[in-house]
This record gives C-alpha cells, sequence and structure tokens, in this order.
C-alpha cells in the first residue's frame, strides 16, 4: 500500500517532470528563474497551490462532472454528464484557491508573504497548476489521497527544475556567451540539456 | 469635454474621424508580433504549448487555428468589456472569457476532429492558462479599442503560430522525414545510408531548436539582444 503511494511519488518527480517531460509552467519558470532567491519562492508556492488544488479538483470532478458522479444527489441525476465544464470548474477553484492562500498567508506570516507574495498571483497563470488537475483524466488515479500525492509530487519536481537552473543562470552570468544567444537562447538549450538528462530516468520501471 | 465624446463614439468601432482602418499603425499592430515583439522568442508568452505539440506539423496547426480563435474573440470582448471590469477581479474576469472560448473549440475539436483533439490531449485545456492570451489581455486588450485589439490578438496568434509552425516543420523533417504525414525524403536518399534523427521527435530537442531560432534571430534583429 505505502509502496504505492512511493511509486507514485517518485514517478511524478522525475519520470513524468511536470518542466522536462511536458514542458508545463515554462513561462513562469522562464521569467522568473533568474536568481535563486525567487526561483525558490515560486517553487515553494508551486509546490503548495498544486497540493491543494489537485486533490479538490479530484473531488469536483469524480462526485460532480463525471457521468454517474452526482448519484448522491438522487437517483434522476444519475445521467448528468457534466464533463464540459470540467475547464471552468478546475479554473475556478485554482483562482479562488490562489486568492485564499494569499490571504491566509498574508495574516499569519507576514515574512513568509513578503518573499512569496509577488508569485503567487502569478501561479493562477501557470499551467503546471492546470495541467496537474487536467492529468487525473489521464493518468489512472483512484482516489483522493492519491491525488494528493500526485500532486505533491509534481510539484517538487517543478521547485527542482526551477531551482537547477535558477543556479545555473546565476552561475552562467559569468560566462563569454555569443552575443544573440545571451539570456532567453541560452537559457532554453541549457534546458533542453537538462531535459536530456531527465530522460535516464525513463528507463525506470516503478 | 469635446475629448470625452469622442472616447465614447470610439468605444465600439474605431471613431471615423480619427484613422483609416488600415492606418500604419494599425499594419504595425499585426506585423510587429511577427518578429520585433514574437510572442515566444521576445516577450517569452505561451512557451508551454510551443514545445509540447510540435512533434508533427498537423497537431501545431491546429493548435495555431484554435489559438488565433481565442484570441481574437476574447480580445474583442474585454475590449468591449473594459469600461465595465472592477480591476480587483479581472483576472477571474479574464479567465471565465478564456475558458468558455477554450471549452468551445474543445468541443468543437473533439466533434469535428476527434484524432487530432486526442492528440492534443490537454494542450487544448491548457491554452486557458497560456500566458500569451492573458498577456495581451492584461496589457493590450484592456486599454485599446475594439479594432486594435482585435487586430493585436491576431497578430499575436500570428507570431505565436509562425513559430509554432517553424519547430514543428524542423522536428518533422528531421526526425521522421514527413511534412504533414507524408513522406517527403525519398527513397534513394535513405538507401544511401541517410537515418531520420530520431532525437528531434523526443521533447527535449524542441527546447534547443527554439532556441537556435531564438540564435539566428537575434543576430539578423540586433536591437533584441539582451544585455547580460
Amino acid at each position: 500500500m505505502m509502496e504505492q503511494y512511493l511509486n507514485l511519488f517518485i514517478k511524478s518527480i522525475f519520470i513524468e517532470n511536470m518542466v522536462f517531460a511536458y514542458f508545463l509552467g515554462m513561462c513562469s519558470y522562464l521569467a522568473i528563474s533568474k536568481t535563486l532567491k525567487n526561483g525558490v519562492g515560486m517553487g515553494l508556492a508551486v509546490i503548495f497551490v498544486l497540493t491543494v488544488t489537485v486533490p479538490i479538483n479530484y473531488l469536483i470532478w469524480e462526485y460532480l462532472l463525471v457521468p454517474g458522479g452526482l448519484e448522491w444527489i438522487g437517483p434522476e441525476y444519475a445521467e448528468l454528464d457534466l464533463r464540459f465544464l470540467s475547464l471552468i470548474m478546475f479554473i475556478a477553484v485554482i483562482a479562488s484557491m490562489v486568492q485564499l492562500v494569499e490571504m491566509i498567508i498574508e495574516k499569519f506570516s507576514p515574512a513568509l508573504y513578503g518573499s512569496l507574495g509577488i508569485f503567487l498571483p502569478l501561479i493562477a497563470v501557470n499551467c503546471a497548476i492546470l495541467g496537474g488537475s487536467l492529468f487525473l483524466k489521464i493518468k489512472d488515479i483512484t482516489n483522493v489521497s492519491e491525488a494528493t500525492v500526485y500532486g505533491f509530487g509534481s510539484g517538487v519536481g517543478w521547485f527542482l527544475a526551477i531551482v537547477a537552473i535558477a543556479a545555473i543562470r546565476e552561475k552562467i552570468a559569468y560566462s563569454n556567451i555569443p552575443a544573440p544567444l545571451r539570456g532567453l537562447g541560452i537559457t532554453f538549450i541549457i534546458t533542453g540539456l537538462m531535459a536530456i538528462g531527465f530522460m535516464s530516468f525513463m528507463g525506470i520501471k516503478l | 469635454m469635446s475629448e470625452k465624446n469622442k472616447n465614447k463614439s470610439s468605444f465600439f468601432f474605431i471613431s471615423k474621424n480619427s484613422e483609416p482602418i488600415f492606418s500604419k499603425k494599425n499594419r504595425q499592430l499585426l506585423t510587429d508580433p511577427l518578429d520585433d515583439n514574437n510572442p515566444i522568442t521576445v516577450q517569452v508568452l505561451g512557451i508551454c504549448s510551443a514545445l509540447a505539440i510540435t512533434v508533427q506539423l498537423k497537431p501545431a496547426i491546429v493548435m495555431t487555428m484554435s489559438v488565433i480563435f481565442v484570441m481574437a474573440s476574447s480580445n474583442v470582448i474585454i475590449s468591449l468589456l473594459r469600461n465595465l471590469i472592477p480591476n480587483r477581479i479581472r483576472i477571474i474576469v479574464f479567465l471565465v472569457v478564456i475558458s468558455s472560448l477554450v471549452a468551445l473549440v474543445d468541443e468543437v475539436l473533439r466533434a469535428y476532429a476527434y484524432d487530432v483533439s486526442k492528440e492534443l490531449s490537454i494542450f487544448i485545456g491548457l491554452i486557458v492558462t497560456n500566458c500569451i492570451v492573458m498577456g495581451r489581455l492584461e496589457a493590450f486588450a484592456l486599454g485599446n479599442g475594439v479594432w486594435k485589439s482585435f487586430l493585436d490578438g491576431i497578430g499575436n496568434a500570428f507570431g505565436y503560430g509562425f513559430i509554432l509552425i517553424l519547430v514543428a516543420f524542423f522536428r518533422e523533417l528531421l526526425g521522421s522525414g514527413k511534412l504533414m504525414g507524408v513522406q517527403v525524403i525519398p527513397d534513394f536518399i535513405y538507401e544511401m545510408g541517410y537515418e531520420d534523427n530520431g532525437l528531434m521527435l523526443l521533447s527535449p530537442m524542441a527546447l534547443i531548436t527554439v532556441g537556435l531560432i531564438i540564435w539566428v534571430q537575434r543576430s539578423r534583429n540586433t536591437k533584441l539582444i539582451e544585455e547580460n
């Protein structure tokens, strides 16, 4: 039982890494990785939001949207198929959760808010978050705890990726790169090389 | 007062006395995003989908068309509503408009092009969080008239699609020797010992291809070079 969760966790961090395998959350990944400090802040925020929103969206998917999901209200609702609403529901949950998280952090930990604050609104439009929820349909995730583990694992994978690239970019500032390649270009190429590195995890069967 | 009236008359359409429909400025809105202000290589918007669905040309083209539709319509809608949206909740309003449009595209694709929609899987849904749509709404449609916003939406979607199709072209050509699923590299070249580069089909090469495109673009257009 425990083993199964561990497998899912490792798989979502390394083998199906959000950034290197699916290119999700690339925009913020490229925009906020100029310094290590910002990268860590953004990464933590993503871990947190993914861990919260994926299980909630799983519940919404399973108990409201799928045909037969509404059976708990009454048998006459059993045939309702609301899957076309999934995008709007998911994004509404994500946007409101981000707002909520922002308010809670502001209230209880002003120091954390100071360092995380500006990144939180950005998360609502980070595709890694919505991607995590949309992947629920494709990956066979069958209960809430699996969804939580999956959300947390994907968040950790994203965190690792942004911290790694931020550290490399801080170092690379001192290297002599051809002028047209400076900045964005070299970051793309480094990310590509890192992704090739991460592909070595693909052979692992869990 | 007269200034205010003028603004009011241009609320729905560009006022006729100010400038012709295809003035130089408006044409620039269309052409700028193709090179100088390209959404992917300069503004760094909408990268995720650009990388993930460029293994073949066909999904890239479908994706481009979907984005053109979503961007043009959402820019027009937000530009119409721009004086009514309270600043604090604008992001949620954007998300509602965009996700309804994307849900529409998703349903249409599933009905008329099921296999392509299967291939694009979650990436159609991810147009919702494609920062290119959100970014242009925030940066342009919220402060400009309807016609201008429409042009800006189309222009940026074309700029995005241009890179998308370019990347897909190279990846499909070098990776599987085909274009649009039709073999273009003749058999005798294979017989001479040429082989498809399987690496091009894997995701990391998408990143490197975009990196190289940026390199080429910036050596041509030197004002885009970043300070280190």
